[in-house]
């Protein structure tokens, strides 16, 4: 009876949870249930999923990705800064960001592939050093159009229009940056479910001895996870530059926190018990969904960190339970 | 003698699994009884639970008439009850004196809070002086004696608790003849003082020569009770296997082709010095060794799953240079592991994604997995492998160990591999599924695969190998066909086999009962 009730509500509880507090939500206000709101909640979440997404992949090769944050971050000024400081094309806009997601991912997989340091501690430190760095880079100013600059006069370059349509257009009745969530969420779940390097992802990540020994490169398929989460942090630093239309320092380190809790609340949906990626955006959802309806009831926002960990808490306990159930009796 | 010790129709489940349904052991003051069954027989449930470890699911114990409750390992030592176990690392403290270790229950439990020093070195030299080992100082730091010596610590650390019964938990594994000899000599010793003994071994010999009685046990049940002077080692091995494995013990010849595999000079820097062997097509080479002996060093070295391994490897007549295990697979190897959980499967994973992990790229198009081309495959081995399991989505924790083993070994089938390394395979297999594996490993070789089998059970890899190999701290010390391996050859060799002049008139005397389990 226990075991069938924990089960349950390993399965379901997420979903019973969401539908909860939307009812929540709507019972109490006729601004909360609307299409206006729901896709305001959609955008608000975009930047996070993408965020929640790399460090979902980490997790699947059973590694952890703290550095997320301050590579957004980091991206974000470099965004800003290619435009307003050097005036460059679009394209090189879009892609410098995204290389240096790649480098951090391999510095990152350096650390912890070749030298050797556990997974969540080599991150930690790059967290610092990227944060260091992109503050550096910025001598610790917000990038704008039209910026003094230290050497004297303005900064040459704006953000373009082009640019800002990716965080501010409208396509197809939905905002732009959540019909990038939407392709990057289905990316990543059929390459994470249904792919060869998908599958390989997942077995490194439950036994990595195991892996080594049927042949699998382990170092390799690790340093290609956080790659890839350091590129799906950058695109995240893109995303908000355009979307705020300046490059603000520091914009990714509130976020770890709540990309970290989308995936581990994502864990948990559909008895997956495991990271994926669905129930990441799943996830993510449910907290853009709290926080909004939250927001609307007037709670100061310096009290949305105590939600945030109180979800986070959640997931975790339910995860944790289960996992110890299921597997405990052999 | 007046009864000790009398466990009745004993019962242990963990979760789906019946561990033991009927156990039973009766044991008399000063008594030497010899638990005997394969690996999975239940005799490690059994010694667990008179040792407090597991508490029974049914079943009665009684202890000089009493029935009694053994809940923790606390209360069997309140009884008298001690074991000394196989892994005594486990049970010594590296960084404490031997006095220490000797005394170290008494001061764990309650009493005076400040220790003399003198006393506790006083107390275990007597302990010591008992078991005949007084030239151990009781000052020296346990972490280095040596295994036999660590032994000798916990018999004493069980005497000066005056105990009653001890459960000695395949002792002599790890042990040269010397220093079994010596082992016997204080297990006398014990009971002719009156201690009750159960001694666990796969040693057959060892156990005609200490033994009042042997309980046999098979598959969690007991078979039957033997009085030693009154029987011989053929009734045993047959009790303890059943007719199936028996019979599949029998050597079976088969045809040997060309070299499949050359090593040459293989060393690792380490544990391995100087390896040379080769296997034919069609040949299944044993590779023997006591624990620690470098045999799962060796397989993965072989493999690529060491570092620095340096000599030369031919697979077919090529020299091929092999640094990863993907080199190794791609050579046209396949290991199956020892730690199948650790290392060969992915236990919460279903049955089918193991299967089809060695060889992705055959059941995905392009990028992309054939999720009805991997299911076909699990299918195919579950049936040609007789596995039990509800389907293929089955997460692998909840199959049995020998099922599970069925699957470290049925992964390797989709790449049709030349070489196979088996280590440990029988290691915590049931018998069925031992009678399955060693089938499996005939028609391999016999549809002209090389298979290499390192084994600590010498018995199975006598029955099994066309020729045999003993290893002994990193080499290969001995090379023996198959007509002449016995296990006590064998065991000769593998430890150390230094001991030829003293030991040969024991080793004929041995030889008369030749077979083991």
């Amino acid at each position: 009876m226990k075991e069938n009730a924990v089960q349950f509500l390993f399965k379901y509880g997420a979903i019973i949870l969401l539908i909860a507090i939307i009812l929540y939500f709507s019972s109490i206000s006729d601004a909360f249930f609307s299409y206006g709101n729901f896709s305001d909640i959609l955008r608000s979440i975009s930047i996070v999923t993408l965020l929640a997404l790399g460090v979902t992949f980490t997790l699947v090769v059973d590694g952890f990705d703290l550095s997320v944050g301050s590579t957004m971050s980091l991206s974000t000024v470099v965004t800003a800064s290619l435009m307003v400081w050097y005036d460059m094309p679009l394209w090189l806009v879009l892609l410098l960001p995204l290389l240096i997601g790649v480098a951090v991912g391999l510095v990152n997989s350096f650390l912890i592939t070749v030298i050797g340091i556990p997974d969540l501690l080599a991150t930690l430190s790059m967290m610092y050093i990227v944060a260091g760095l992109h503050r550096t880079y910025t001598e610790g100013y917000s990038i704008y159009n039209n910026m003094p600059l230290t050497s004297g006069g303005t900064a040459p370059g704006q953000l373009s229009e082009a640019f800002l349509w990716i965080g501010q257009g409208q396509m197809l009745g939905l905002p732009v940056p959540v019909w990038i969530m939407v392709i990057m969420v289905l990316a990543a779940y059929v390459i994470l479910n249904h792919t060869r390097w998908g599958r390989i992802l997942y077995m490194t990540g439950g036994n990595a001895e195991a892996a080594t020994l049927s042949g699998v490169n382990v170092k390799r398929v690790k340093t290609s996870a956080y790659i890839i989460s350091g590129v799906f942090a950058s695109m995240a630093g893109i995303l908000f530059t355009a979307r705020v239309g300046s490059g603000q320092i520091d914009a990714g380190a509130p976020l770890l926190m709540e990309a970290v809790a989308a995936v581990f609340v994502g864990y948990s949906v559909l008895g997956a018990g495991k990271p994926n990626a669905l129930g990441t955006f799943f996830g993510a959802a449910v907290i853009g969904i709290l926080l909004n309806g939250l927001t609307i009831q007037n709670l100061p926002y310096y009290a949305f960190d105590i939600i945030k960990g109180a979800v986070l808490v959640a997931a975790l306990a339910v995860t944790y339970v289960y996992a110890n159930n299921k597997f405990s009796k052999s | 003698m007046a009864q000790l010790l009398d466990m009745q129709a004993i019962g242990k489940r963990f979760g789906h699994v019946t561990a033991l349904e009927n156990g039973q052991l009766t044991l008399s003051k000063g008594e030497v009884h010899a638990l005997l069954g394969v690996n999975g027989a239940g005799k490690s449930t059994m010694i667990k639970i008179l040792s407090g470890v597991y508490g029974q699911d049914s079943g009665e114990i009684r202890l000089n008439g009493e029935i009694i409750s053994l809940r923790s390992p606390k209360q069997a030592k309140a009884h008298g009850i001690y074991c000394v176990y196989q892994e005594v690392d486990t049970a010594i403290v590296a960084d404490l004196t031997v006095a220490e270790n000797i005394l170290m229950d008494s001061f764990a439990s309650a009493g005076s809070f400040l220790l003399s020093k003198q006393k506790i070195n006083k107390q275990a030299k007597e302990a010591l002086a008992k078991l005949q080992s007084e030239e151990i100082s009781v000052t020296r730091k346990a972490g280095t004696l040596t295994l036999a010596e660590k032994q000798l610590v916990l018999i004493a650390r069980a005497l000066v608790h005056s105990a009653k019964l001890i459960i000695f938990d395949e002792p002599t594994a790890p042990l040269s003849l010397t220093e079994s000899d010596k082992l016997f000599s204080v297990i006398r010793k014990l009971s002719s003082e009156g201690v009750g003994c159960v001694f666990i071994s796969h040693r057959l010999p060892e156990v005609f020569e200490i033994s009042d009685r042997i309980t046999v046990m098979r598959e969690g049940k007991w078979v039957n009770t033997f009085v030693t002077a009154e029987s011989d080692s053929g009734q045993i091995i047959e009790a303890m296997l059943g007719e199936a494995l028996s019979h599949e013990l029998e050597h079976q010849t088969h045809a040997t082709g060309e070299n499949l595999l050359d090593v040459r000079g293989l060393s690792d820097g380490g544990k391995l010095k100087d390896i040379s062997l080769s296997v034919k097509a069609g040949e299944i080479v044993g590779i023997v060794g006591l624990v620690g002996a470098g045999k799962t060093e060796l397989a993965k070295a072989l493999f690529g799953a060491a570092n620095s391994v340096s000599g030369s490897v031919e697979i077919a007549g090529k020299q091929t240079r092999i640094k990863h295990p993907e080199d190794a697979i791609r050579a046209g190897m396949a290991l199956i592991p020892e730690e199948r959980r650790k290392e060969g499967l992915f236990v919460h994973e279903t049955l089918r994604a193991n299967a089809s992990f060695p060889n992705l790229r055959k059941f995905s198009t392009k990028l992309f997995m054939n999720k009805t081309a991997e299911n076909k495959f699990a299918e195919d081995i579950i049936d040609k492998l007789k596995i039990k399991t509800g389907d293929t989505e089955t997460p692998l924790v909840h199959l049995s160990g020998g099922n599970q083993q069925k699957v470290a070994i049925g992964k390797w089938m989709s790449l049709d591999s030349l070489l196979y390394l088996f280590d440990e395979p029988t290691k915590g297999v049931d018998i069925g599924a031992k009678v399955d594996i060693f089938k499996l490993i005939r028609e391999l070789a016999g549809s002209g695969k090389g298979c290499l089998y390192f084994s600590s059970e010498i018995h199975e890899a006598i029955g099994i190998s066309d020729r045999i190999l003993v290893m002994c701290d990193g080499q290969i010390v001995k090379e023996l066909s198959r007509q002449e391996a016995t296990q006590e050859r064998i065991l000769f060799y593998a430890s150390g086999g230094k001991e030829e002049h003293i030991k040969t008139e024991k080793l004929n005397e041995r030889e008369r009962s030749p077979v083991s389990v």
